[in-house]
């Protein structure tokens, strides 16, 4: 009688669907998995060690590259903490526009997700479709900000500035004719506030084509009904947040039970699952991105009709205007020393969370009145859902650990940090 | 929000009946010091009382005191007797206050493990301190049995600070290097680290050397104390 054996194999970490730099380590019995072994760290740049030795507001920056798929919201988490300690809060304008982008970060987000988990298990189409609404949404990025990805916008007090009149326009190539580009070119005629009111009346119809690809698609339901399965229960106790444990059926979303800005003035729905499967999670997270497109038309409507300040008048946490400084020299020595130096917070410790599109997204910060942070940690979803792979994926075949993975939502910039 | 903040607080005193102390924490936020060595009676209790039902861990962290409120840059007399604006040495830190060391929120420990607990059934927040006795060797008990999700939050405070945790399934490092040596969120390990790699052209693979760079401060570390925010001037 020959000697049977597990076969153990290495998946990762350069492979196209462990999404960035996963190593996993399985033991196989056949092609049934015994055991998972994720080695993570291959993407660990040590933001929190960083954050440490600079100011405040020069950790922000860092924050957009946790996960790099939603960044405004891992900088709305970073930025509440500040405002805690220092005790301000942001202009009613500003929360606004926080609540805005969140929720556009929300759908780039579950757009990404969608077709990164649709090209892993088979569906190659709604990856393009997916990223030209996407694109979309970075030009919207990139007017406010200046950066397509990496915002860095939000900041203690507020947001960095208003937003802008015009919506930037795309010009004619020789890849483009003029006439092309008139038409690339009709919802950005107005502010940019017009052209997000014309992508949310638009997008609908653009979940609904995702929808027409995925949900009753044969194939799909055969690659995610029954994968993965997390009771409840389980999911608790394995810390799940956010979609993961709204999949299997608890209904806890922080917009709606701890509210943070604006979100309890807000119209919208928690979608929750039934079974806690792949398939669950997928319908969850499409329903999602309408909610947040219902969340983005209340708050651009609103922000048309009040304008307002986006930032706290504390000189403290805001620096002076450029023309204050070019009359006034004490508005000099402020703006030096704001962006040399940066300002001490009071002493003391918080938790601030957020419902980052992955789940809750926490910002635990210790200041001990200097001005860098003393500690700061970054209590990131995917950590906690990867951490539980191993039981997600135990007995499954092999080619389920991508539909998991690809559940999980995983993105390496927060899980290893 | 503040009578929700302090029932909660009465329901927690309760129960643990002794096994954790409040400490003052901002308006919307409970802090209990627990002694390590009643966390894991603790753990139980919050976890299943009814009336607290912590029943999600939402975050396993710790904290290195061995530098709070050390500067790098002296300016506490500036409004007194003018700017004394001297440039400590890059390295060196200095007290911000007129004693030799400033007191450390844990009672003189070097190092606490802090949890944030969630609860889910009944929607509030509680953060435990712990601090770990021993400033060499730390150790505070495991909480895996009771959290599910505490398995890799430990490793990774074991990885990156060095602690222990007494009856981990699987304590081995997570986020550094296959044969890391140190921890590096201590706050005596360098930001630069100890070492770096290079490719050897004649050994044909990647070897590790002692960091080529000097550590150097962008910005120097200053603790200034601002009226605005001392409670007591604020009435």
């Amino acid at each position: 009688m020959s000697e049977i054996r597990n076969y153990t194999m290495n998946f990762g970490p350069q492979h196209p669907s462990a999404h960035g730099v996963l190593r996993l380590v399985l033991e196989l019995d056949g092609e049934t998995i015994q055991k998972a072994d994720p080695h993570i760290g291959l993407l660990h740049r040590g933001t929190e060690k960083l954050a440490e030795s600079k100011p405040f507001n020069q950790s922000i920056g860092y924050m957009d590259r946790l996960d790099y798929v939603s960044m405004m919201c891992n900088e709305h988490a970073y930025v509440l903490a500040i405002e805690n300690l220092l005790g301000i809060q942001a202009p009613e304008r500003a929360q606004y526009i926080r609540v805005m982008f969140d929720e556009i970060t929300r759908i780039l987000n579950h757009l990404m997700w969608i077709g990164a988990h649709a090209i892993d298990i088979g569906a190659m189409t709604v990856f393009l479709l997916a990223f030209k609404e996407r694109e979309e949404l970075m030009d919207v990025y990139e007017a406010v900000s200046g950066a397509r990805m990496h915002a860095t916008y939000y900041r203690p007090g507020g947001v960095h500035r208003d937003l802008p009149e015009v919506m930037p326009k795309y010009q004619a190539s020789k890849w483009h004719s003029q006439k092309e580009i008139d038409r690339f070119n009709e919802s950005r005629q107005g502010s940019m506030l017009d052209f997000i009111v014309a992508f949310t009346r638009r997008f609908p119809k653009c979940v609904d084509d995702y929808e027409t690809l995925l949900t009753d698609n044969r194939i799909w339901k055969q690659r995610t009904v029954n994968i993965g399965v997390v009771t409840p229960e389980r999911a608790l106790q394995l810390g799940f947040t956010g979609p993961m444990l709204r999949g299997s059926g608890v209904e806890w979303d922080l917009r709606k039970k701890q509210p943070y800005e604006v979100y309890d003035r807000m119209d919208f729905d928690i979608p929750v699952g039934v079974n806690g499967d792949c398939y669950d999670r997928y319908l969850v997270r499409v329903e999602e991105m309408r909610q947040s497109n219902r969340i983005i038309a209340q708050c651009a409507e609103w922000l048309q009709q009040n304008p307002g300040p986006v930032m706290v008048d504390d000189r403290k946490v805001r620096a002076p205007r450029r023309e204050q400084m070019k009359g006034d020299m004490e508005s000099l020595i402020h703006h030096f020393k704001f962006f040399t130096e940066g300002y001490c917070v009071p002493e003391g410790e918080t938790y601030a969370a957020v419902e980052a599109p992955k789940g809750e997204l926490g910002v635990y910060l210790v200041s001990d009145g200097a001005n860098k942070p003393y500690r700061l940690k970054v209590r990131a979803p995917g950590f906690v859902h990867l951490s539980a792979l191993d039981e997600m994926v135990r007995g499954h075949m092999l080619a389920d650990v991508v539909a998991v993975i690809g559940t999980q939502d995983i993105v390496f910039g927060e899980v290893d940090r | 929000m503040s009578e929700l903040i302090e029932a909660l607080a009465r329901e927690v005193d309760a129960q643990l009946q002794g096994r954790g102390t409040r400490v003052p924490s901002l308006p919307r936020e409970l802090t209990y010091d627990v002694p390590a060595a009643s966390l894991l009676d603790a753990a139980r209790i919050l976890r299943d009382h009814p009336a607290l039902r912590f029943d999600l861990l939402a975050d396993v962290t710790a904290v290195d005191y061995s530098q709070y409120r050390l500067e790098q840059w002296a300016t506490h007399s500036a409004s007194g007797t003018g700017c004394s604006r001297g440039r400590a040495p890059q390295s060196a830190l200095l007290p911000a206050e007129e004693h030799a060391m400033p007191p450390r929120p844990v009672a003189g420990h070097r190092f606490a493990v802090v949890y944030h607990l969630l609860s889910v059934a009944n929607n509030h927040r509680i953060r435990l301190r712990v601090a770990c006795v021993s400033d060499e060797e730390p150790v505070v008990d495991s909480v895996v049995a009771v959290w599910a999700s505490a398995n890799w939050f430990e490793r990774e405070v074991f990885d990156l600070f060095g602690i222990f945790f007494r009856g981990h399934p699987d304590l081995r490092r997570i986020l550094t290097d296959y044969g890391f040596v140190g921890h590096p969120f201590r706050k005596d390990f360098p930001l630069i680290g100890n070492v770096e790699v290079r490719y050897d052209e004649e050994r044909k693979r990647v070897v590790y050397q002692p960091v080529s760079i000097e550590p150097r401060v962008l910005v120097p570390r200053v603790i200034r104390d601002d009226n605005r925010y001392n409670p007591a001037l604020k009435q």
